[in-house]
């Protein structure tokens, strides 16, 4: 069971993603963003960073990274993809999720623990919840304010205080399947109590029990 | 020949960066300030060509790339 982490020019959450992943028993792999295929992965996380300097919008230039298409392979497929803040910006911009990010409201950068309550728990993301749950993860981000025009995102994690702005107080949205989720705060930085919470290696157990069982 | 491209957020998705310069003029005295956008203005050079088939490429560009069609629309002006 291979998870691949992409890294962009720019990403600055693999090591940590990798780091998680690996505790909780992944094969994890970094792959680089020119790489062009995914063959042999069963899932793919996007980590958070700024990719391409976040350049013109975030996630805007990323989505043309070469292993881009290979996402949306994987997408289709329905295999486990996952953005983590950035990579959630980038899933969007792909258009792999719908709707997109504006700066928060308020315009303050927001690096603090946040509590989230679980909607659904089918996605890839949640599988391993039960809605109600509340979930406690960092928030780490300056453009974490989600818009929808479309209304079509599936909220599976609502910020409890919605601290951006965010519209519904989406914090997760899933695509319809569940298979491709984005979360704007971080999983991979809430997985020992000496970092304040273990949530995000629950959530992260859940994202590979379901790239092992190679459906959503 | 240049192409000015102005991307421009829809009215009905929130600006934070304009609310709080709005929030700013109204601190400074400036009452009469209704509204803020910040609009994104690029400006390409481009070689020289047909304006019609610019204008085409352009908009091409803004499509894939320069706007993103979620929450914003775009308007292109070409010089000679």
């Amino acid at each position: 069971m291979k998870v691949a982490v992409v890294t962009f020019p720019g990403t600055n959450c693999e090591r940590d993603t990798i780091h998680a992943l690996r505790m909780i028993g992944a094969d994890a792999e970094l792959v680089w963003h020119r790489q062009a295929a995914l063959d042999g992965f069963d899932a793919v996380v996007l980590p958070g960073g700024f990719a391409h300097g976040d350049y013109l919008r975030t996630g805007a230039i990323a989505r043309f990274s070469p292993v881009m298409a290979a996402v949306a392979e994987m997408a289709h497929a329905g295999r486990p993809v996952l953005g983590i803040c950035n990579g959630f910006q980038i899933l969007c911009e792909a258009g792999l999720l719908p709707g997109t990010f504006i700066a928060n409201e308020g315009l303050s950068f927001i690096c603090r623990m946040v509590e989230m309550e679980v909607l659904s728990a089918t996605s890839v993301l949640t599988a391993h919840t039960l809605p109600g749950q509340l979930i406690r993860l960092p928030l780490n981000s300056y453009e974490g304010n989600y818009v929808d025009p479309t209304l079509t995102g599936r909220v599976v994690l609502r910020y409890t205080d919605n601290p951006n702005g965010s519209q519904g107080g989406a914090a997760a949205i899933a695509n319809e399947a569940g298979n491709v989720v984005g979360v704007m705060p971080h999983p991979e930085r809430a997985t020992d109590v000496l970092l304040g919470s273990t949530d995000g290696r629950d959530l992260l157990a859940g994202f590979l029990a379901s790239a092992r069982s190679g459906v959503r | 020949m240049r192409a000015r491209v102005a991307v421009v957020r829809r009215t009905e998705i929130a600006d934070p960066e304009g609310e709080t310069v709005l929030r700013a003029l109204h601190d400074l005295g400036f009452g009469e300030v209704e509204a803020a956008r910040f609009d994104r203005t690029i400006t390409l050079q481009l070689a020289d060509t047909d304006p019609e088939m610019a204008r085409a490429r352009v908009e091409e560009m803004c499509r894939r790339l320069l706007a993103n069609p979620v929450i914003e629309d775009f308007s292109i002006d070409i010089d000679q």
